[in-house]
């Protein structure tokens, strides 16, 4: 074994009980047979889709199994010793100091009743790497280096006192505080803002660099991952598809399941011309309820039918908010919704079946938006059911009527959304909005707990039946490539303003103003560098940092 | 989803409490054919030990015991399975109620509930009992709306944590009714906490019951009830007979094996709920 090799995986299999409902439990191999080599001060890239094992791959890396999962064959060598079957007192003095562990979520990791400087320091204390001003010393230097706000006084504050992209990037301070040899960055950036993620990328980034640690860097995003890591290793299912230097495999991948992770977004959308609206939102302005400042500020925005409008912002940026008031379910304090030639109540209460029927909506957790004790017939059904009184044979055949339409086919009225893929259940969704025969249908970040292929997938159908059924959609996203690929109009949405709104031509065509030129440049592209170079152009700093 | 119950082997609490309060039910339901002998008569000497005529003995005024535990254990899980099934179906209801609805419905309904609650059960109890007229219903009834505060309580609580998921709202913009709400939308999703919950009351019930008899304020002579049994025998205890420890033991016995079946429910349930990973 070569000097610098830190971390050496050969032939690792990883098994796991699955308890599938309805049936006995059985045993799942979630990993066949993985091998990776990681050199001292390298940064590996593991890419790939939800399920395809790249978490426990990374987490495997400490020799650990989350919830029940076994890591069943072949070693693990971390700095030259065998740590699949260490003891766990072997264990515990290498988790921590050797390596240590960046979760997706930092607001669910850290304790929130802990100041943020007590929980930075703990490994390094109770692993007796550093003394307590020593380690206090280094967390200064790393909050300094990741470019948090006051470092000197940074650590004083509670998990809750500090924003996302600042937790995210407290956490990697822990994480490199007590000088590991080895970070396992798990998603770090994947539930950020595009804006405030590129901010937590470029500290990641530096600090990795100037602290020489290895790293490990899984995420789902080929583009964040090609402006991190030396090599990247895409897996599918549990096996490797492709694994090579990150130049060779975002610009000439060999196997096709890559070069179609790199093409993703391969959907092609002709503008349409501007037409009389179906949806007119006129000075609209709305508050929560027992608030003092309007989270929807005077918006005007419409939009024509058979055409997509795509409302885009970050969290927080009123997007949501503008749909729960189209819907009712935010009556607006100001201003008027006019849909189809009719001014719409403001309340839910005061809207007609007709009203209702003609404005559907579909979510972005298909889980949560289904009923679990449903069946798929239940859910499509109701509607056909409560709108149109279709009952019986003839429900049930307007039922598998929709579920071909949704590219679904027979045998899944009896299901049970548990017994669905979440692409499945998305299309399930899409199909009970449907079901009301609506005009139109606002889709709240349909896609983004989707994987991309199957994300793709999605928009394809949904374009498909755009042009079918002439149903207006307002399409509610952070993902810019989204936009680009479905919208006719586009509004950017920014602290409950609309910033800019038009034609997708116009509005994604320089000049731009500073919040929609920050959107659209933090969007990472598939490009070695693009982080730095971005960096260097900004114009305004993200609302999230 | 659809077979809760199929997916691991019964451990061995669920089987003894599943046995245990098979047997009780059955003897509660046929209780005019086991028992040996009818409910109310003097069939041998004041407080005889156990024997092979009589099985566990004769009571205060010579009658067999183990014929008054089999018609008592009638009366006591019959009037408990009532008044648990009135209480949930109130305290359900209106919990459920004032989930959906918040604002000042939900605020008038927890704070009466929280009156009632303020007041020791028993006393209210008591008082009640005192003044209405002393029979099986009233006592159902009175025991009923006393524990479906209990019952709304936790309905509210789990029907607040289901009413702000997207399906609901999808429900509610789709112009849904209450009662499909309810129903439909949040009763399929909150039964398995209830289920258990069922088992708890139904034993807190029990208690109950055979609290208020041995005050004399419960089931009334002639007829029989565990809690009645222990106060008619509590005074040969002094004279060394054992008369009053037999239904003691049924009570125990009863609670325990039901609060395995609902401890069972509730674990089985909750691993649904969680899963593996969330």
């Amino acid at each position: 074994m070569a000097d610098d090799t830190l971390l050496d995986i050969r032939g690792l299999v990883i098994e796991a009980t699955s308890y599938p409902p309805g049936e006995p439990p059985k045993e799942v191999t979630l990993v066949h047979g993985v091998d990776l080599k990681l050199q001292r001060g390298k940064v590996l890239g593991l890419i790939g889709e939800s399920g395809a094992g790249k978490s426990t791959i990374g987490l495997s890396a400490m020799s650990y199994g989350r919830g029940g999962v076994r890591l069943t064959k072949g070693t693990i060598h971390l700095n030259g010793r065998e740590i699949r079957e260490a003891t766990p007192r072997e264990l515990r003095t290498l988790r921590g100091k050797e390596v240590t562990y960046v979760a997706q979520s930092a607001a669910a990791a850290f304790n929130p009743a802990k100041k943020l400087m007590e929980q930075l320091i703990e490994t390094s204390l109770s692993h007796g790497v550093m003394t307590k001003s020593e380690a206090e010393a280094r967390a200064v230097m790393l909050f300094k280096k990741l470019g948090l706000p006051n470092p000197e006084t940074f650590g004083n504050r509670y998990p809750h006192q500090v924003s996302g992209g600042q937790l995210q990037r407290a956490m990697t301070a822990m994480a490199l505080c007590p000088k590991p040899d080895l970070v396992i960055f798990d998603e770090p950036t994947t539930a950020l803002d595009v804006t405030t993620q590129i901010d937590v990328l470029a500290a990641i980034k530096e600090a990795i660099r100037d602290t020489r640690v290895a790293a490990l860097y899984i995420t789902h995003d080929l583009a964040v991952v090609a402006q991190v890591a030396d090599d990247i290793m895409v897996l599918r299912h549990g096996r490797m598809v492709e694994y090579g230097p990150t130049a060779q495999v975002i610009h000439e991948p060999r196997q096709d399941y890559t070069k179609a992770l790199v093409s993703v977004r391969s959907l092609e959308h002709e503008e349409k011309a501007p037409a009389a609206p179906v949806l007119r939102v006129e000075n609209v302005t709305a508050r929560y309820r027992g608030t003092n400042f309007d989270v929807l500020k005077n918006i005007n925005v419409d939009l024509a039918p058979g055409q997509t409008l795509a409302v885009v912002g970050e969290s927080g940026s009123g997007k949501s908010t503008l749909a729960r008031a189209i819907t009712g379910l935010l009556p607006p304090t100001q201003g008027r919704i006019s849909f189809a030639g009719r001014q719409l109540s403001r309340e839910l209460k005061g809207r007609s079946k007709d009203d209702l029927r003609e404005i559907q909506m579909i979510y972005q957790m298909a889980d949560t938006a289904m009923n679990p004790r449903q069946t798929v017939g239940t859910i499509i059904g109701r509607p056909l059911e409560f709108y149109f009184g279709l009952r019986g044979k003839a429900r049930d055949a307007r039922v598998q009527d929709l579920l071909d339409q949704i590219e679904m086919g027979k045998g899944f009225a009896d299901r049970y959304p548990a017994e669905l893929s979440g692409g499945q259940k998305q299309r399930v969704c899409i199909a009970r909005a449907l079901a009301a025969n609506p005009k139109m249908i606002i889709c709240d970040e349909v896609t983004s707990a989707l994987d991309p292929l199957v994300a793709d997938g999605i928009l394809k159908l949904l374009m498909a039946l755009q042009a079918e059924a002439q149903v207006a959609y307002l399409f509610i996203t952070h993902d810019l490539a989204t936009v680009r690929a479905i919208a006719d109009k586009i509004a950017v949405m920014y602290k409950g303003s609309v910033v800019r709104y038009g034609q997708k031509s116009d509005v994604l065509a320089p000049p731009f103003d500073d919040y929609t030129d920050l959107l659209l440049s933090s969007v990472p592209e598939m490009e070695i560098g693009w982080l730095e170079r971005t960096i260097a152009h900004r114009k305004m700093e993200s609302a999230g940092n | 989803m659809r077979l809760p119950f199929t997916q691991t082997r019964l451990p061995v609490s669920a089987f003894i409490g599943l046995t245990l309060t098979g047997i009780f039910l059955f003897c509660a339901i046929f209780a005019q054919w086991i028992a040996p002998y009818p409910i109310d008569m003097a069939v041998g000497g004041v407080w005889e030990g156990p024997s092979e005529k009589y099985w566990l003995g004769t009571d205060t005024i010579g009658r067999d015991i183990l014929s008054r535990l089999i018609y008592g254990g009638q009366i006591t899980i019959f009037v408990a399975l009532a008044s648990s099934a009135l209480a949930f179906s109130l305290g359900a209801f209106f919990g459920f109620f004032a989930a959906v609805n918040g604002g000042w419905i939900d605020q008038t309904l927890s704070r009466i509930v929280d009156l009632m609650m303020a007041i020791p059960s028993l006393i209210v109890a008591l008082v009640m009992l005192s003044v209405l007229p002393l029979n099986l219903t009233v006592l159902i009834l009175v025991i009923g709306v006393l524990d479906s505060t209990r019952v709304f309580r936790l309905s509210r609580a789990v029907a607040v944590d289901i009413a702000v998921m997207d399906y609901v709202e999808a429900a509610k913009l789709r112009g849904e009714g209450g009662r499909w709400v309810i129903f439909r939308e949040i009763l399929p999703n909150a039964l398995s906490p209830l289920v258990a919950e069922f088992g708890l009351r139904f034993i807190f019930a029990v208690l109950f019951i055979s609290t208020l008899s041995f005050l004399g304020l419960g089931v009334q002579p002639p007829l029989a009830d565990w809690g009645g049994m222990v106060k008619e025998n509590k005074d040969g205890l002094v004279y060394g007979k054992s008369a009053a420890l037999v239904p003691a033991f049924a009570i125990a016995a009863l609670a325990i094996s039901v609060n395995l079946v609902a401890d069972w429910v509730l674990t089985r349930t909750s691993s649904l709920k969680g899963g593996r990973g969330g």
